[in-house]
């Protein structure tokens, strides 16, 4: 493996250079009169259309890291890396009814993030604070673990060394912070052109050289015989439905799919998107199978690196050019999520802490500045923890952050159907369920399959041995399924308590109808605090809005 | 007054938020009329079959080599596809599903992006 493979190189190169000249010029791209603002810069001026927001959410929630991670679980682990397929299939239903839901009151309300809306509905800056802090926090590592994707893609090439990645980064950073939420937007379009065209090249070619998917199939039975061979174990069951259904919960509460999906232009273009969506996991549950390829082919990591199979995987197989494509989808394919991440995490820095924190008067203008510098703080900040920290880290904070990003579930998803909670208990549920979540997964070892020696004493996976619940079975169950449950009943109990109490529970500033407004709604218009009116609903100022807007 | 542009129902076209009363009758009207449809019931067997793991944790029918894990639950792919599709058709707003591309739009460049 050692030396540069150059023709890799350049054609690597050659793409990432295509996209940079994309990043900037999509500033000019469906060119709004005014780009600061934060309809402008940090959700693309909210008008994407069906094809767009295909690209756009299809490129942002089926990341580089995805594609290197699911088959090298696959790889490692087995059957149970291929959880990934149903957790991308009951993503779209649920984001159906949901998001919907969320797209309305924020067209209306001119909201810009997740936590714009808790704010109002709850009528609790506090509890704004809260999902903010909580989006934030669970989104950097999600940031950093793209970096892995470069990374694993360069070290296959033969590139050691941070600058390479430092470079690319920097690069991105300066066209996200003047392009803003367009610069993904045009890149998507490289990326999963790229992605497709080498899932569907590996998919013909790999299997026609290996000699057959049941080599393939055979290959894999062999390596985890003495197992359950290619299914799930009896005990592994629970813990992969359970993680399916949990993952897909958090990744639609994740700021960066609320951005993505934010930008679009109507209900009817995310309603579309949730039929057509979907190819994508055909595509993940297709690439799933690299990792048994792999194994069929006697693949070896890089530097044993389990993250680097794929890459290393394609450079066995394809002629070189192609593998220098397939190398540009994988890292092409870190950019647009890295991007659309650190905008929105600089988004609900902007929103919910800088204005309702330190500026409540702050302009438009101020926010969209506020934001893009926020969001060259974000990336460093990745960049400075894959750099300085071991890699190691981000992944257990990943695994952290799906589990913490759950608990945002109550206030915001919950919320857009049902104002039953009180705010304060909601938040009691929040601290709760993220108690109980931390103290779950810091009590979970990494044990080595072969072996049995324990690799890490904690924060080792997110498969929860019932055992220390006191049921007697061996069966285990994801993490973050227990910690919302348990904010859930907090939740419950505290609201029953508190509204015994007579607690005061503050005025929602959202109407009903706001849940059902499409674009061309005439409200949107008439309301004096729409998002034409540059002062969006309720969230600023903190008194409760007019409640008569209709005289 | 801005309220009545955007729903038939009697209850609703009143430009006031009301009494209580009033509003919990705008409530129901309005989830009826909007936003509930008992055809969203349909996206819930795409929530919960592939939840189900002891359905599709077996090896065979096998087909083209794959075990049944694997392609059956790839399959269920185009059980999402379906029950969307068809939810998205019965619930969408207009009724004309390219309406909203031959509408007059903002500007020149929403349509240059389709």
């Amino acid at each position: 493996m050692d030396g540069i493979k150059t023709t890799e190189l350049v054609i690597f190169v050659f793409f990432f250079l295509v996209v940079t000249v994309m990043g900037f010029y999509a500033a000019r791209w469906r060119r709004p009169t005014d780009l600061m603002h934060l309809d402008e810069w940090g959700l693309g001026g909210r008008k994407f259309g069906s094809w767009v927001t295909w690209f756009l959410v299809g490129g942002d929630l089926y990341t580089a890291y995805t594609f290197v991670a699911v088959p090298a679980l696959m790889f490692g682990a087995g059957a149970a890396g291929f959880f990934a397929v149903p957790y991308t299939i009951i993503l779209y239903p649920i984001f159906f009814l949901i998001l919907i839901r969320l797209w309305s009151v924020s067209h209306v309300r001119g909201y810009v993030t997740p936590a714009d809306f808790v704010r109002a509905r709850w009528d609790s800056p506090t509890l704004a604070l809260l999902i903010a802090i909580t989006g934030i926090v669970a989104t950097m590592p999600y940031i950093a673990l793209q970096l892995i994707g470069i990374e694993a893609v360069l070290k296959t090439m033969g590139v050691k060394g941070e600058i390479p990645i430092v470079v690319a980064f920097i690069i991105l950073a300066l066209y996200t912070y003047s392009s803003g939420l367009r610069a993904p937007a045009l890149i998507a379009f490289v990326k999963d052109t790229l992605i497709y065209l080498t899932i569907i090249v590996a998919v013909i070619v790999i299997p026609s050289k290996l000699g057959g998917w049941d080599v393939i199939f055979g290959a894999a039975e062999e390596k985890f015989g003495s197992g359950a061979g290619v299914l799930l174990p009896a005990t592994g069951q629970l813990q992969y439905a359970t993680l399916a259904l949990g993952s897909a919960l958090a990744l639609f509460l994740y700021p960066h799919s609320i951005t993505a999906v934010l930008a679009s232009k109507n209900r009817d273009v995310i309603k579309r998107n949730m039929s057509a969506l979907p190819a994508y996991s055909l595509a993940l549950g297709l690439l799933a199978l690299l990792g048994f390829m792999a194994i069929a082919a006697g693949t070896t990591p890089v530097d044993g690196d389990n993250n680097t199979i794929v890459p290393a995987l394609m450079d066995q197989m394809f002629p070189d050019w192609f593998a220098g494509v397939a190398f540009a989808a994988i890292g092409i394919g870190a950019l647009v999520p890295a991007a659309i991440m650190s905008i929105a995490a600089a988004n609900l820095f902007t929103r919910n802490i800088y204005k309702e924190y330190f500026r409540k008067d702050a302009s438009s203008r101020d926010e969209a500045r506020v934001a893009k510098i926020a969001s060259l703080v974000v990336k460093l900040g990745a960049l400075a923890v894959i750099i300085f920290i071991d890699p190691q880290f981000s992944i257990d904070l990943q695994l952290i952050g799906g589990v913490i990003i759950l608990q945002t579930m109550p206030a915001l998803a919950i919320g857009l159907f049902t104002r039953w909670f009180h705010p304060w208990a909601l938040i009691a549920g929040w601290v709760g369920g993220m108690g109980v979540g931390m103290l779950m997964l810091y009590n979970i070892a990494r044990i080595d399959p072969a072996t049995g020696e324990v690799i890490r004493a904690h924060f080792g996976g997110s498969a929860f041995a019932l055992t220390k619940l006191g049921f007697d079975t061996p069966a285990t169950i994801y993490t973050g399924f227990v910690a919302i449950g348990v904010n859930l009943l907090v939740a419950v109990i505290a609201t029953f308590l508190l509204r015994a109490m007579k607690q005061p529970e503050g005025t929602d500033t959202t109407r009903l109808e706001d849940y059902f407004a499409d674009e061309d709604d005439p409200r949107v218009h008439d309301l004096p605090l729409d998002v034409g009116d540059r002062e969006p609903a309720g969230d600023a100022g903190g008194r409760p809005r007019d409640p008569n807007p209709g005289t | 007054m801005v309220d009545r542009s955007i729903s038939e129902s009697p209850a609703s076209s009143r430009g006031d938020t009301g009494s209580p009363d009033q509003t919990r009758q705008r409530k129901s009207d309005r989830q009826q009329g909007n936003d509930r449809s008992a055809w969203n019931w349909l996206l819930l067997p795409a929530i919960v079959i592939p939840l189900l793991v002891p359905l599709y944790n077996r090896i065979e029918p096998t087909l083209f080599g794959w075990p049944f894990f694997y392609w059956g639950q790839l399959a269920f792919i185009a059980l999402g596809v379906a029950t969307t599709s068809v939810v998205y058709q019965k619930t969408k707003t207009r009724k004309d599903p390219d309406a909203d591309r031959s509408r007059p739009s903002t500007g020149a460049a929403d349509r240059k992006g389709r």
